[in-house]
């Protein structure tokens, strides 16, 4: 392959800066790639060919230096990008063109990122495959019969896949982590606030986040630093420099850190081959240096109901907004039907089972009567959950688990069973109710030869702490060279 | 607290949501609904009448931001995405009944 397919994004802005090679190399290598096994692996909805090229030029041309100036990324659809299309999986936003660009996308563009195109996703962020994309699956690059993980699938198997070193997911209850995990990527869910919401097109406002998606620690925490930092058109965004991450995943040295491992993600439905590498991921971290002690989060066993009154009720209120009348999709406009006939209709042919499904659940668990027994008590939940966190962090510094129970499975296998599909959230969800970092890395691959992902947990604005554990467990797997035995295309 | 969902049920939170479901959709989401209710009504096990509620990690409450003047989008790139435009605004389905 290429060399400068396989490349790290650090190595790649090295031999840009230095004129070893062009951007616009560089972008058409990546370009080329897309063409030639993105048919298999359906990781992208648009390609962006002119603007990348356009980019990568002004990238040659001088106009912007900085630590990822000129490497490619893959962008996941439900940021918004003006004048490139942008769905968010849906077919109720086929065709839609944006107005304006996601602060992220301005911070990326003026650091001489080059966005390669806008990939695949569960429509709307909803769920944990990519089968809910209105547009068909995307596939795992490590197996094309299996799914790529959700919501962020096309990301992740993007960077899986060469076809970009690193991209932008985004994570409510882990759409970033545990396509990260099922792939054999590195993904971080930055602190709730550490990173903008501007332009993230809404699924659940509260546990939204954006975030980084690449094939090495130190290619997420550069992504990370560079879309971090505060943002006035965010009013939940925080005013607070980003942590340093960078740093931290440069030193790689866990020596004398505190890791919790949770009692609560181990035992049954956790898959043997995920368990055994988690186990050895955690004993070299006490051999790197580590100590290591059992934690216990009671209410962890509870963050997966919870998550699924709160997030559904949350998007009921956000996919209000899809009401046929300013953009998207609009149907049955016959010079007879009502607008409220029309947007009914719109919203059946415009959403797919998944989104249906919850936004019934939202507009039934906030519904009078219903409101204290399913939402109230969720965010009781949620409190509690928050505490669990709490308590954990005043005797270690990082909780560890694995960060899905399984490996990647089978298209099809769980399409039609919401709740075994929910399941492979189980993990993540928790950072998402309490507003901390997580990461996710490789950790080896399970007796079925496909990649288990290691979760780290941090406290609010310690997301350094992740990327420093992360990188010295990099270092010590070799995780970053687990990509190499996926495969070949 | 857990009670069976019916599809009536889920046919009038279909109409408060504006969403023209089948029938078929119906009866296929009512049988849906009442697994991942009794799922999720979980939550009720734990949590006491003195917890408070969280409904947002940050402590954050009143966000204000200076009151300027910035450039905002413009009526033509707000309306370029419009499903009907006419005369510089949106152009809707009638809003009223017929006998209203």
């Amino acid at each position: 392959m290429n060399p400068l397919l396989t490349a790290t994004a650090t190595e790649l802005a090295a031999k840009i800066a230095a004129r070893e090679v062009s951007a616009v190399e560089v972008a058409q290598a990546h370009l080329d790639r897309i063409a030639e096994v993105d048919e298999k692996v359906h990781a992208f909805l648009h390609v962006d060919t002119e603007g990348a090229l356009a980019q990568a030029r002004r990238v040659d041309s001088g106009e912007f230096t900085g630590p990822l100036a000129g490497v490619p990324l893959a962008l996941k659809d439900v940021i918004v990008t003006k004048g490139v299309p942008t769905t968010a999986g849906s077919r109720i936003l086929e065709g839609w063109v944006p107005p304006y660009d996601a602060t992220i996308v301005e911070r990326m563009r003026a650091a001489g990122i080059v966005v390669l195109g806008k990939t695949n996703m569960d429509e709307f962020a909803m769920g944990s495959s990519t089968e809910h994309s209105a547009y068909g699956p995307s596939r795992n690059p490590w197996d094309l019969t299996r799914t790529p993980g959700g919501s962020g699938g096309g990301s992740s198997a993007a960077v899986a896949s060469y076809q970009a070193p690193i991209g932008i997911g985004t994570d409510t209850g882990g759409s970033i982590r545990q396509p990260a995990a099922v792939t054999g990527t590195v993904g971080a869910k930055p602190t709730y606030g550490g990173v903008s919401r501007y332009g993230l097109i809404a699924f659940s406002s509260s546990l939204d986040q954006a975030g980084p998606c690449a094939r090495t620690v130190l290619d997420a925490a550069l992504l990370h630093e560079i879309i971090g930092g505060h943002d006035p058109r965010d009013s939940t965004s925080i005013d607070a420099v980003v942590p340093p991450v960078v740093a931290a995943a440069r030193q790689a040295d866990v020596t004398g850190m505190r890791v919790g491992v949770v009692t609560q993600f181990k035992g049954d439905g956790y898959q043997p081959g995920v368990l055994a590498r988690f186990d050895e991921a955690v004993a070299m971290l006490e051999k790197l240096g580590a100590t290591v002690e059992e934690v216990s989060c009671p209410h962890f066993d509870y963050a997966l109901p919870a998550y699924y009154l709160i997030a559904p009720s949350e998007a009921s209120s956000n996919l209000a907004r899809y009401d046929a009348m300013r953009y998207g999709l609009r149907v049955g406009d016959d010079g007879e039907r009502s607008a409220e006939e029309v947007m009914a209709a719109t919203r059946d042919a415009g959403f797919g089972a998944e989104v249906k499904r919850r936004i019934i659940l939202g507009t039934y668990a906030l519904s009078a009567g219903y409101y204290d027994a399913y939402y109230g008590q969720a965010q009781k939940v949620r409190t509690l959950i928050g505490r669990d966190f709490a308590s954990a962090f005043e005797r270690v510094d990082v909780l560890v688990s694995p960060t899905t129970p399984t490996t990647a499975f089978t298209l099809g296998e769980r399409v039609d069973d919401p709740m075994a599909m929910y399941l492979a959230d189980l993990c993540t969800i928790p950072s998402n109710l309490y507003g901390g970092p997580a990461l996710s890395l490789p950790c080896g691959l399970s007796d079925d030869g496909l990649p288990v992902g290691l979760q780290i947990m941090a406290p609010v604005q310690a997301d350094e702490r992740m990327y420093r554990v992360a990188a010295a467990v990099e270092a010590a797997l070799g995780s970053d060279k687990l990509l190499a035995r996926a495969p070949q295309l | 607290m857990t009670t069976a969902i019916t599809r009536d049920d889920v046919a009038h939170l279909a109409r408060l949501a504006r969403i023209a479901m089948t029938d078929d959709e119906l009866d296929h989401l009512a049988q849906q609904l009442d697994v991942i209710l009794g799922a999720v009504a979980r939550v009720q096990e734990v949590a006491a009448a003195d917890i408070p509620p969280t409904s947002h990690s940050l402590d954050l409450s009143n966000v204000y931001r200076p009151d300027e003047l910035v450039p905002s989008l413009g009526a033509e790139a707000a309306l370029d995405a419009a499903p009907a435009a006419e005369d510089g605004r949106f152009r809707v389905p009638r809003i009223l009944d017929e006998e209203a």
